[in-house]
């Protein structure tokens, strides 16, 4: 496929992580800040190809992942309520709450349906006028104009039995919560390439300006990351920091305007708590007054509690690149993606889940 | 989360309203076919232009220059590994 079988070439891949064996003159400990990076690179088998001398750490880039219990508790309660349906993406349904999961919820009778998008969610509203149709709003700045664009259609069509409940996300303010933490020893970042589609490669800069971080916007072929991790390696042995687009064809210095003015059309930024890296200032968006109806915790009065993430449990250390799976107890014995206990080991693009799905013996 | 493959655009239609009739197309990869939403890009692609797509609706248009330039570097870097 074009654009596709390009970027996966095998003797190019070769080549590639030949010249990065060539750079690296030092251990070097990249994050990759995506869930679909995290999946692409064991997809791949780029950590098999890798020097061992290059070290990839997952990030907090994994929308379900960082999704807080209380929020998951939060959702189940919502998903009980008398007449309202639960549209979420699948991910989301078996992470396990402090008492159980959407999937549980379901099985106990409340109506909870997978969608592919949210205006998969608008059109089961239309058709469903008697019950409120919640759309649970996890995502990134990748996901939000998409939600953003499905409000202001509710808004505009007034339909009056949609809604979201907000659980969005915004990177920035929590890559520089990670950057502020100085036991994160990370000589560069694989910044997210599908989320830079709407903010732009610019947006990163401040990692490389005010933390002296190493940046790259990487794609998602073998290639692409190859390159992004390259980029790094010029910068490090150069000592000069700075955001390399490695991700032209899909990704510019500014971003998608457009979708930028629909989140702000439709959005305020408020404190929002994180799994494992706590409450972060300006990290989440919740609609604004204007469009308070489709929020559906001012809608119904619900409050999120704060809970602890389970016993056990490391993924907050995973999140926060300071981890790896293999160091949790529980991995593997009694936390598998059959029976999770985080959501880590839940999502597919969960670390956790990764690294089982892919074999402990291939990292 | 992300479908992180470009998808062909075979036909588009729709957009008489930016919300209420958004513009969509009919995109392609490897014979799956998909209608997706067209309010976010920036400009109105052609048949045979590549989107990134994202639950439903179209983030980018592919940049084809861009994509070769890239593909130029990455194999100018594979023959200096060569020569090396
Ligand atoms: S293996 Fe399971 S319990 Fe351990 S960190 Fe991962 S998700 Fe959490």
């Amino acid at each position: 496929m074009k654009y596709i079988d390009e970027y996966r070439n095998p003797d190019l891949v070769r080549s590639l992580s030949a010249e990065i064996e060539r750079k690296l003159t030092r251990p070097v400990r990249i994050m990759e800040v995506c869930g679909t990076h995290t999946m692409a690179i064991f997809r791949h088998g780029l950590r098999r190809i890798l020097p061992d001398k290059l070290q990839l750490v997952s990030g907090p880039g994994c929308p379900v992942c960082v999704t807080p219990p209380g929020l998951i508790d939060a959702f189940c309660r919502v998903a009980g309520c008398k007449d309202v349906i639960i549209t979420t993406f699948g991910d989301m349904i078996r992470v396990p709450g402090s008492s159980g999961s959407l999937a549980d919820t379901r099985a106990a009778g409340a109506d909870i349906r997978i969608v592919y998008s949210p205006a998969d969610a608008i059109e089961i509203a239309r058709d469903n006028p008697a019950k409120l149709v919640v759309f649970i709003a996890i995502g990134f700045e990748t996901t939000i104009p998409l939600i953003a664009a499905s409000i202001l259609q509710a808004y505009r069509e007034d339909i009056k039995n949609f809604c979201i409940f907000p659980a969005n996300k915004i990177m920035p303010p929590a890559l520089e919560t990670l950057m502020q933490d100085t036991r994160l020893t990370i000589d560069g970042l694989l910044c997210p390439g599908h989320v830079s589609i709407i903010t732009g490669s610019d947006a990163f800069s401040f990692l490389s300006e005010d933390y002296g971080l190493c940046c790259a916007v990487a794609g998602f072929e073998p290639a692409d990351i190859l390159l992004a991790i390259l980029a790094l390696l010029e910068q490090i042995n150069e000592g000069s920091p700075r955001v390399d687009n490695c991700y032209a064809r899909a990704v510019t210095s500014s971003g998608n305007i457009k979708a930028r003015e629909l989140i702000e059309e439709v959005f305020i930024p408020v404190d929002s708590r994180w799994r494992g890296l706590g409450t972060i200032a300006g990290s989440g968006l919740v609609p604004k007054q204007r469009y308070a109806d489709f929020d559906v915790t001012r809608r119904l009065g619900i409050e999120v509690p704060e809970l602890d993430e389970p016993p056990g449990c490391l993924c907050g250390e995973i999140l926060k690149g300071r981890k790896m799976p293999n160091e949790c107890p529980l991995f593997g014995k009694i936390c598998t993606p059959s029976a999770p206990i985080g959501p880590c080991m839940v999502s597919n693009e969960g670390t956790c889940a990764a690294w089982y799905r892919f074999g402990m013996e291939s990292i | 989360m992300c479908l992180a493959i470009p998808m062909k655009v075979i036909e588009t239609g729709g957009g008489t309203d930016s919300l209420t009739d958004p513009p969509v197309a009919i995109v392609d990869a490897d014979g799956i076919r998909r209608k997706v939403r067209l309010d976010l890009v920036d400009r109105m692609p052609e048949p045979g232009d590549y989107l990134i797509i994202h639950a439903g609706f179209a983030v980018n248009c592919l940049d084809a220059s861009e994509a070769e330039r890239s593909l130029e570097l990455m194999s100018e870097i594979a023959a200096s590994v060569h020569r090396a």
